[in-house]
């Protein structure tokens, strides 16, 4: 158990120490809240919608978890890289706890950067419905970086080096965010847009963040609870079968 | 006769159509310095990978301190230290963080962590700059602290490989300097390779000379001597191993992608 408290921290303070980082990785959702929040409000609120930046601010904060998720996930390969990979590889615990360990501690950096743009959010007009779910979105914005630590994590186990990284990027996380329901809502979509949502994990989180930030939960809460909880621990239990695979 | 800590019986490893290490025997004895040396591309690093559970044997048995490295992952990892070839710390982490999580991660108790990390970072000369990032350090400096490291959880074999490369005089000696002495007053046995044949005939003990694969001949640097009637064991290594320049980017291309980011 020490081992994944050792790399839960590892992770925590390389985040608190690198503030351009955290700094950096603001701008992406900032910029999105306020362009597209103002820009296609009025359209927004036209089509009979209601305000659009209550509809966006939780498909926002699940963004920028996901690809700071994907990105703490990734990191193995830099530490392949730089070596220090192979420091934790030759310590005697097993490969499960220092994949947990560096899971645990992404994922926990990933909820902080929700966190920060959900506080940013207030600053642009986003206002809370109701106290009263507010624990249960944390648990929301906990499980979808979870989920996709573990999916970035197992992913960086497979591939050598930062080639593949761009496919990654366009080919995975891209259409992960487009096609969550993140910015626009999910009713009326063409029958293969909405099976291919169905299948994408992220739009549950999104579903269940926006259920209980205030708006409505599409697939009802539970359901997204049980969904994300699920592809939590089949993603976790792959990362780490992979993880522990590793040769270097 | 002493005990051995490590023993390996017709170990070998393949890549495809290439056989790194083929069919090799030896053992290494408790609280000796044993060097391994051979040129480039000669199986070293995969012997020391297949030792340090990095990489599964294809074939062969091995023992280190009783423990079966592809069995008893863990005993064996608790049982050695090792300073890789490549720089492995956290550039981004202070160099008492990167003993401390090391010491967390080997399971040494807080108080005997602290003193030790003090001790060893006093005796590599770095204990003033323990707050210092990593990422600031020359690479002396970086192979100092690996060294500490690699003794910091009391390990009955310490593996290093290449640990003198690309280094200035001064450090190389203070480099076996360390060695020597933490091999004298805690009994660790030490594993090397080199290509400094002058080093590997002051600190060692007994040495193995690979190629291609092959043992071709294992002895004290006076045996190796001896047995090719040469003055000093850079000539001797060159009688056992001739004098061509080794074509290890030719077998590279060969291996597939991921045996080729082994043998880095």
């Amino acid at each position: 158990m020490i081992a994944i408290y050792t790399l839960w921290v590892r992770e925590i303070k390389k985040y608190f120490r690198s503030k351009s980082r955290i700094v950096g990785s603001l701008g992406q959702p900032l910029l999105f809240l306020v362009a597209l929040g103002f820009g296609l409000g009025p359209i927004f609120k036209a089509a009979g919608q209601g305000d659009y930046i209550q509809f966006l601010v939780p498909g926002i904060i699940s963004m920028s978890i996901l690809f700071l998720a994907i990105f703490s996930g990734i990191s193995v390969i830099w530490d392949r890289q730089f070596g220090f990979l192979k420091e934790t590889l030759v310590a005697p615990v097993p490969r499960w706890q220092i994949m947990l360990g560096r899971t645990l501690g992404g994922a926990t950096v990933a909820l902080l950067q929700g966190v920060i743009v959900f506080l940013i959010s207030f600053l642009i007009g986003f206002h809370l419905q109701s106290a009263g779910l507010l624990a249960l979105a944390f648990v929301f914005m906990f499980l979808i970086a979870l989920l996709f630590t573990a999916l970035g994590t197992g992913i960086a186990s497979i591939l050598e080096d930062m080639h593949g990284f761009q496919l990654i990027m366009n080919f995975l996380v891209m259409p992960i965010f487009f096609l969550s329901g993140a910015l626009f809502p999910l009713k009326g979509l063409p029958k293969v847009l909405e099976t291919i949502v169905r299948f994408n994990p992220l739009a549950y989180g999104v579903d269940g963040l926006r259920g209980t930030l205030g708006g409505v939960a599409q697939f009802g809460l539970f359901n997204d609870f049980c969904i994300l909880l699920v592809v939590v621990v089949v993603f976790i239990s792959i990362g780490s079968y992979l993880f522990s695979k590793i040769q270097v | 006769m002493q005990e051995n800590i490590i023993e390996i019986k017709n170990l070998t490893k393949k890549f495809k159509d290439f056989t790194a290490v083929d069919d090799i025997t030896f053992d290494v004895k408790k609280g000796e310095i044993f060097a391994f040396l051979g040129p480039n591309g000669a199986g070293k690093t995969t012997t020391i990978k297949m030792l340090t559970t990095l990489t599964h044997p294809t074939s062969g048995t091995i023992s280190i301190n009783g423990f079966d490295p592809t069995k008893q992952q863990e005993q064996a990892r608790a049982s050695f230290g090792i300073v890789f070839q490549d720089p492995s710390l956290d550039d981004d982490l202070t160099a008492y963080e990167n003993l401390n999580l090391h010491g967390m991660l080997y399971g040494v108790k807080i108080k005997d962590r602290r003193e030790r990390i003090k001790q060893l970072m006093s005796f590599v000369e770095l204990w003033d700059r323990k707050d210092d990032f990593v990422k600031h350090f020359s690479g002396g400096m970086k192979r100092r602290l690996e060294i500490a490291r690699g003794f910091l959880h009391h390990p009955k074999v310490l593996f290093l490989d290449e640990p003198t490369i690309g280094l200035d005089p001064q450090t190389r000696n203070h480099i076996w300097e360390y060695l020597k002495k933490m091999n004298k007053e805690e009994g660790t046995t030490v594993f090397l390779t080199t290509h400094y044949m002058e080093e590997a005939d002051k600190v060692s003990d007994r040495i193995a000379i690979i190629d291609h694969g092959k043992i071709i001949a294992q002895g004290t640097s006076e045996d190796l001597k001896k047995q090719t009637q040469k003055n000093s064991l850079e000539d001797a290594f060159l009688a056992l191993t001739g004098e061509e320049i080794r074509e290890e980017v030719v077998k590279n291309q060969a291996m597939s992608g991921r045996a080729r980011a082994w043998r880095r």
